[in-house]
């Protein structure tokens, strides 16, 4: 089966549910990231595994980034910029059914690692990271 | 059993042996006063397929003078490796005389000399001359275009690229791929695609809103030649969007993809590629590491960094092919395909010296058609030169400190800024400077020179960005192209620092006082890549300086200080 994404997002429309959260400039700390992961896996560590962030070396526009987080067996999953300044960007759960990637776009408040944490189906939490660079451009040779 | 990497490490030493990498061979000869026509083409054809490959011609229809770069500087793993050796350095690598045409042809030293004693290289009708030979010896040869064609020149930015499009149609590429040609904007681009009578590729064009292939182009193309199925794929400029105006292009997305190229190596491996070639406008250090990452490329032909190396770099069993630009040389890669792989290859870097390689008289009259309705313009005398004018280099070059001295002239500014492009021929001392010239090294889409404020603080943050471009230790960060080029400042520059730690000692000529971060400065400059941006043409601010100057003379610049190589 030879699915587009248009087809594919049709399609999961239904069975996704994402939370997007809009970026403020507000309330910012180094450590705000951390908190928020410890939110989601209540305080449990997560290791390697079954997951996959997608994002552009550099930003081709940093109001509007491409990222895509494939987790094969995830429940849900939570998407951190880590240096924004409300780094908690989306939280997507996946249905009964539903197959667990999820793609969107974020704004990026500069150059900085994007993370994303799953829930397993067993409860386990699996974490994976990407640094994505965001420049002023120019002098393309 | 011979391995197939033994195989082309023995294939690569023989071709040195033989000069059927074609170096040694047109070293000695031209040392020997003889160089000939049949003597620069000679190659004793090999294997059963042909790749011939010309990138970065940058809008260069006609023969021209282009000083390689005495400043090239490799950071992390390519440190000290080419295409990051110049001059006697680069001249020892391969065995090169001093003031040899090789040595005048690859290196920047004695330039100036050189060039009155070995004319000028490049020319469309010559190269089709050379495509024509190679097509005798081999009639289903593949012409490959590496993209940066329809840009570049004075009939280029009038027509919209046609002239371009009209003298390489005559040439029957069998593909292209593309980077500077999107700045002609969407429409153009589309219509121009449209039409063409070969293959647009680009495995990493996308739908930027729905970030799917596009439909604009093909990822590659199958061909059979010589009984080998060949898979050729393209693949763009991958940061269009970030170093030039995505406004003019904004359907479009690009980017590294490097998973997109994996998935692409595969799906031509599955339906019966012997041979993957990577038509690429990456930039060299990207290819590198593309070839190490994605295994499955057979030949990377590399575009972008407009680098011209006489060998192939071999990179795991990849080898790659690096052209040079503005028509200087065509690449010739002759392979030996049995059995579903590539056994052997022989390869010569070909320098087009216009003076010895007759020109194909078919295309130098649709050459001259192209150029006849603007030939009063191209032609007029606008000034003279006392010093070499030259831009490739990593820091500076004179025409840059000729364009951003004009700016802070005409503009009546502090500080000015030109871009670090890598195009733009060069003008030798004595001569005259013509519109021609002078549209060389400024003519694009975004030409408008702005007169703006900026603070010290973002004069700085500038340096380091736009370094951090170019000397990011991992490829994939690199944009390919050269620092940006200031006047009226001087600053240290420790290219191996992070970015943030590069650029110090910022200090303002004119009163050679320290810059001040808090302090804002009047800054000239030109080519931006935000929309809107209004003022004089660069080339109306350059022509106006050179006419009012009557005979220029740029002065040794030593503004900059570079550390940490």
């Amino acid at each position: 089966m030879n699915l587009s994404r248009r087809q594919a997002l049709a399609l999961g429309g239904a069975a996704v549910s994402v939370t997007l959260l809009p970026v403020s400039f507000a309330f910012a700390a180094s450590d705000a990231s951390t908190a928020e992961i410890a939110a989601f896996t209540g305080g449990a560590t997560a290791g390697e595994g079954s997951i996959e962030l997608t994002t552009p070396e550099i930003a081709e526009n940093g109001n509007t980034v491409p990222i895509a987080i494939s987790a094969p067996g995830a429940t849900s999953v939570i998407l951190i910029a880590d240096g924004n300044p409300t780094p908690r960007v989306a939280v997507a759960h996946f249905g009964a059914g539903a197959e667990p990637m999820v793609a969107t776009r974020i704004r990026l408040a500069g150059t900085q690692n994007v993370i994303a944490v799953a829930q397993m189906a067993d409860g386990s939490f699996v974490k994976t990271a990407r640094a994505v660079k965001v420049t002023i451009g120019g002098c393309g040779g | 059993m011979i391995s197939r990497r033994d195989f082309l490490q023995a294939s690569m030493a023989t071709s040195a042996i033989y000069g059927a990498s074609g170096f040694g061979k047109w070293s000695r000869l031209a040392a020997q006063q003889s160089m000939t026509q049949e003597k620069l083409l000679e190659f004793d054809t090999f294997g059963n397929v042909s790749l011939i490959h010309i990138t970065d011609i940058h809008g260069q229809l006609n023969p021209i003078y282009f000083r390689e770069p005495e400043i090239n500087l490799g950071v992390g793993a390519a440190k000290g490796h080419v295409p990051h050796v110049t001059g006697a350095d680069y001249r020892k690598l391969y065995g090169i005389d001093d003031g040899s045409a090789s040595a005048y042809a690859l290196s920047h030293d004695d330039f100036g000399a050189l060039a009155k004693t070995y004319g000028r290289m490049g020319g469309l009708d010559r190269i089709s001359t050379v495509v024509n030979s190679i097509r005798a010896e081999r009639p289903d040869a593949l012409l490959l275009d590496g993209g940066d064609t329809w840009h570049g020149s004075y009939t280029c930015y009038h027509t919209e690229g046609q002239d371009m499009v009209n003298v390489m149609n005559t040439l029957k590429p069998d593909a292209m791929t593309f980077h500077w040609e999107f700045t002609l904007g969407s429409e153009r681009v589309q219509n121009i695609i449209d039409d063409l009578p070969f293959v647009a590729l680009g495995a990493n064009i996308f739908d930027a809103e729905w970030d799917e292939p596009s439909e604009l182009v093909e990822p590659y193309k199958m061909f059979e030649r010589g009984g080998v199925n060949i898979a050729v794929i393209g693949q763009a400029f991958p940061y269009m969007p970030i170093a030039n105006p995505r406004w003019m292009f904004p359907e479009y997305s690009f980017g590294i993809r490097q998973d997109r190229m994996a998935e692409m190596v595969a799906e031509v491996r599955a339906k019966g590629a012997e041979l993957v070639v990577l038509l690429s406008h990456n930039g060299f250090d990207v290819d590198k590491k593309m070839a190490a990452q994605v295994s499955g490329i057979d030949v990377i032909l590399s575009g972008h960094t407009h680098d011209a190396l006489p060998e192939p770099v071999l990179v795991g069993e990849t080898i790659i092919i690096a052209s040079g630009s503005n028509g200087k040389f065509v690449s010739r890669v002759d392979l030996d395909v049995r059995d579903g792989r590539m056994m052997g290859f022989r390869h010569k870097l070909i320098p087009i010296f216009s003076d010895v390689i007759a020109p194909d008289a078919a295309v130098t009259a649709v050459i001259d058609e192209q150029r006849a309705p603007y030939l009063d313009q191209l032609t007029e005398v606008i000034g003279q030169t006392d010093s070499l004018l030259y831009r490739r280099g990593n820091f500076n070059g004179t025409w840059d400190d000729l364009i951003c001295d004009a700016l802070i002239e005409e503009r009546d500014a502090d500080i000015s800024m030109s871009p670090g492009v890598r195009w733009g021929p060069s003008v030798l001392p004595g001569q005259d400077i013509t519109r021609e010239d002078i549209f060389g090294v400024t003519s694009m889409t975004y030409g408008q020179s702005y007169r703006t404020e900026m603070t010290g603080e973002f004069i700085n943050v500038i340096l380091e960005d736009v370094g951090d471009n170019l000397f990011n230790p991992d490829p994939y960060l690199q944009q390919g192209g050269d620092m940006v080029r200031i006047g009226g400042m001087g600053f240290d520059f420790d290219v191996s620092k992070p970015m943030g730690g590069r650029a110090s000692n910022m200090t303002l000529l004119k009163t050679g006082e320290a810059i001040d971060p808090a302090k804002t400065y009047i800054v000239a400059g030109w080519a931006s890549v935000n929309e809107g941006t209004e003022g004089p043409q660069i080339w109306d601010v350059v022509e106006s300086y050179i006419r009012r100057k009557g005979t220029v003379t740029v002065e040794p610049n030593n503004s900059v200080n570079i550390t940490g190589t």
